[in-house]
């Protein structure tokens, strides 16, 4: 691996990438036999740093953890006397003095996870900072994709919801940027952020033509949050224009893969009907985000890291 | 940096003197006696004065900020004015004025006369910037003539905007009464919300909130539109967008009243610097794109910005070395203006060296209307001794500020200041 830390996509080499889709594929199979556990990564200490309530994301980090034998501890800001900034060097100085492998962290604010390489010198895998990266979702993302397809190269992704506020959509437009995919984003234009373009990314409004154009879609939640801004009139309003309801997709006669990253806003993004179908993948994605998670964990800890420099 | 009375006599030898009024250069000794200019000429040593070897050094006015924050009264963690002076003599700075966002407020003529008082013991000339309203909330106008009798030069609620028009357009209206220049810090807050860098490529990257250049440029607008209304005096602080200096451009054609500054840091930064989401580069206005960046040199030298200043803001380590969301804007830029603006200017841009010293000098003076000629015999010396062409590296060492919240540190630097000379004190940097 090119890089110690897993911070983000951006500049994140292909070959990486693509050996860590190859080993998520590998840990997949471990999962699904009837002792799920190997002995990788007996006897590091890996810590979930979490800034910010995220059960699913810790959930699957850890359960990676422990399936790869590590041992975790896990740290949240809500269940400490933690609190915001001033304090954010003493958390990391503290578990520097502890000796740890690795930190997982989620974060509220962009940049964290690299602030954090500042003060520790364990390994920095990050969980999400803030509307910045997610960079083991969008791995999942991908690992999942080619689960389905076989290839990412020339694959059409269309990435819909609230990309301004979305780690999520970051992660993957550079992921699957460097992956050779072809992307187009899709959503209110409040909430595509502004010099897009320098993603090199589509952008549509209209959610039909996107549908006719892909060969996925990935779903974002919409936070309820953003009405009280002023970037969205309502929830009906965004249900009509770009919500992705049976009724919509019925009038496209087509194959289409559907992802959702959770947690689901059922009705107002997505349906029931559409979530719970055979064409989404969304708990395969849940499957495989223990598998990635896994892999990259492995890859970073287990010994295969070139010594990159970071 | 090493400070100290000056000899009953001291003798400047060999350097050439930049003369920013005659806009001259040469070669001359100078002979201080007392602490004032003595002679100008040609001197042998003698063994009572003290001999300053300045061979290949330029001897010029001393520097002049109009826009530094000194944090006393209130937060003297982060500086003081003692501490402040310090910081700006490594600069080359003899003469500061201060921003009234202090705690409390430098809103009252009591307060303005605490600050001319303690300035009396501080080895620089500092003067207050009154506030324009009350506390600064942007609602009452402070008592502006009774505070520039107290020694007030200037008015700014610095740190935040008069927001409220009506209230702008009353400031500069009386303003008019005292010919004194109403600085305006302008941000529109509505479009900028909770905004910590430029809008543009990068942030788009880097996920931070951000907010577009209209947020300074729409204000500057209407700052200029009332300037013409009312006859008032406009001086408009740290200009950081092309878009600004369009209207200001366009403004000065017709109003002789009407004068702007940059900061050193919106001259050498660019949002690229903010890939490694340094809380130093976190400022307001925020550091903008290369293209506004190059607008901002082209602009001093078309006279559309009429001086440098630093907009020298401490902040704690403590709060500097939090998140990026959670960091205070501003750096402090006292130290490492000369070594910066000559770089980019100088240096890399072609602009006449005479030019960059009356940008630091003469230029910031006439605007507080501090007129006097510092190489006149008989005045108190208020001096700066410069090396040009030093290269050199911006470091911890350099700092004297309380706070050193600088992201010039590591920086290349080319000229250095090496003596600056004041209130019968010499500072050899
Ligand atoms: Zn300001």
């Amino acid at each position: 691996m090119k890089h110690r830390h897993l911070l983000g996509l951006k500049d994140y080499p292909a070959e990486d990438i693509k050996s860590i889709i190859d080993t998520a594929f590998t840990f997949k199979e471990v999962l699904e036999r009837p002792i799920k556990k190997v002995p990788s990564l007996n006897g590091k200490t890996i810590v979930n740093l979490f800034f910010e309530n995220s059960t699913r994301t810790r959930i699957s980090f850890e359960l990676a953890q422990k399936r790869l034998s590590a041992d975790t501890v896990n740290f949240s800001a809500s269940t400490s006397s933690l609190k915001k900034g001033e304090t954010f060097k003493d958390t990391a100085q503290n578990l520097e003095a502890m000796k740890i492998d690795a930190v997982v962290m989620r974060h509220p604010t962009p940049g964290a996870p690299l602030h954090l390489t500042k003060y520790i010198d364990a390994i920095i895998i990050n969980a999400g900072d803030g509307t910045h990266e997610h960079p083991t979702q969008a791995i999942l993302d991908m690992t999942s994709l080619h689960e389905k397809f076989g290839y990412l190269k020339g694959l059409k992704v269309a990435i819909i919801g609230d990309i301004s506020h979305s780690r999520v959509a970051l992660s993957n437009i550079y992921g699957l940027k460097t992956m050779g995919a072809e992307i187009t984003l899709c959503g209110p234009a409040t909430l595509i952020p502004p010099f897009v373009e320098d993603l090199g990314v589509n952008v549509n409004y209209n959610v039909d033509e996107v549908i006719e154009w892909a060969d996925a879609l990935n779903v974002l939640r919409i936070q309820r949050e953003r009405m009280g801004g002023g970037l969205l009139p309502s929830i009906r309003e965004y249900r009509n224009l770009f919500g992705i309801t049976r009724e919509r997709l019925s009038q496209h006669n087509k194959e289409l893969v559907i992802m959702h990253p959770g947690p689901m806003n059922r009705g107002v993004e997505i349906d029931s009907s559409v979530a719970d179908s055979d064409q989404a993948i969304i708990l395969n994605q849940v499957l495989n985000g223990v598998a990635s998670r896994m892999a990259i964990l492995y890859l970073l800890l287990g010994g295969k890291s070139e010594g990159g420099k970071d | 940096m090493d400070f100290s009375k000056l000899k009953k006599q001291v003798i400047l030898k060999g350097g050439k003197i930049l003369d920013p009024i005659e806009n001259t250069i040469k070669k001359s000794d100078l002979v201080l006696e007392d602490g004032k200019i003595k002679a100008l000429g040609k001197f042998n040593s003698n063994k009572s004065a003290h001999l300053i070897d300045c061979k290949g050094l330029i001897i010029t006015h001393g520097f002049c900020d109009l826009h530094a924050h000194f944090r006393e009264p209130g937060r003297e963690d982060k500086e003081t004015l003692e501490s402040g002076s310090m910081a700006a003599l490594a600069g080359g700075f003899t003469r500061v004025c201060v921003m009234p966002n202090t705690n409390p407020p430098i809103d009252s003529p009591e307060v303005i006369r605490y600050i001319v008082d303690r300035s009396e013991e501080c080895p620089i000339y500092i003067h207050p910037i009154g506030a324009i309203t009350k506390g600064q909330e942007g609602n009452e106008l402070t008592e502006m003539g009774t505070m520039l009798s107290e020694g007030a030069v200037a008015f700014s609620d610095d740190g935040l905007p008069v927001t409220n028009s009506a209230i702008m357009r009353n400031a500069l209206e009386y303003g008019t009464m005292f010919d004194i220049p109403i600085i305006n810090h302008a941000e529109d807050l509505c479009l900028k919300q909770d905004a910590v860098m430029h809008e543009g490529k990068v942030s788009t990257h880097l996920g931070l909130p951000s907010s577009p250049d209209l947020t300074e440029s729409n204000m500057v607008h209407r700052d200029l539109s009332l300037t013409d209304l009312t006859g008032g005096r406009l001086h408009v602080p740290h200009v950081s967008s092309s878009k600004s200096l369009d209207h200001i451009r366009i403004a000065k054609r017709k109003n002789d009243k009407v004068t702007a500054e940059v900061t050193p840091h919106h001259l050498f930064f660019t949002d690229n610097d903010l890939q490694k989401f340094d809380t130093n580069l976190k400022v307001a206005p925020p550091i903008r794109t290369t293209s506004d960046q190059k607008a901002l040199i082209k602009a001093l030298k078309d006279g559309t910005l009429d001086c440098i200043a630093t907009d020298h803001a401490p902040h704690t380590i403590e709060e500097k070395e939090g998140t990026f969301d959670l960091a205070p804007f501003g750096m402090i830029g006292l130290e490492s203006c000369f070594g910066a603006v000559n770089k980019v200017l100088v240096k890399e841009n072609n602009l006449d060296q005479l030019d960059l010293i009356q940008m630091l000098t003469t230029r910031p003076r006439k605007i507080m209307g501090f007129n006097d000629n510092l190489l006149d015999i008989g005045v108190n010396a208020e001096l700066t001794i410069i090396d040009p062409n030093e290269e050199w590296i911006f470091s911890r060492a350099d700092i004297q500020s309380k706070s050193y919240n600088s992201p010039f540190i590591g920086q290349n630097m080319y000229g250095r200041v090496k003596y600056t000379i004041c209130k019968d004190h010499i500072s050899v940097i």
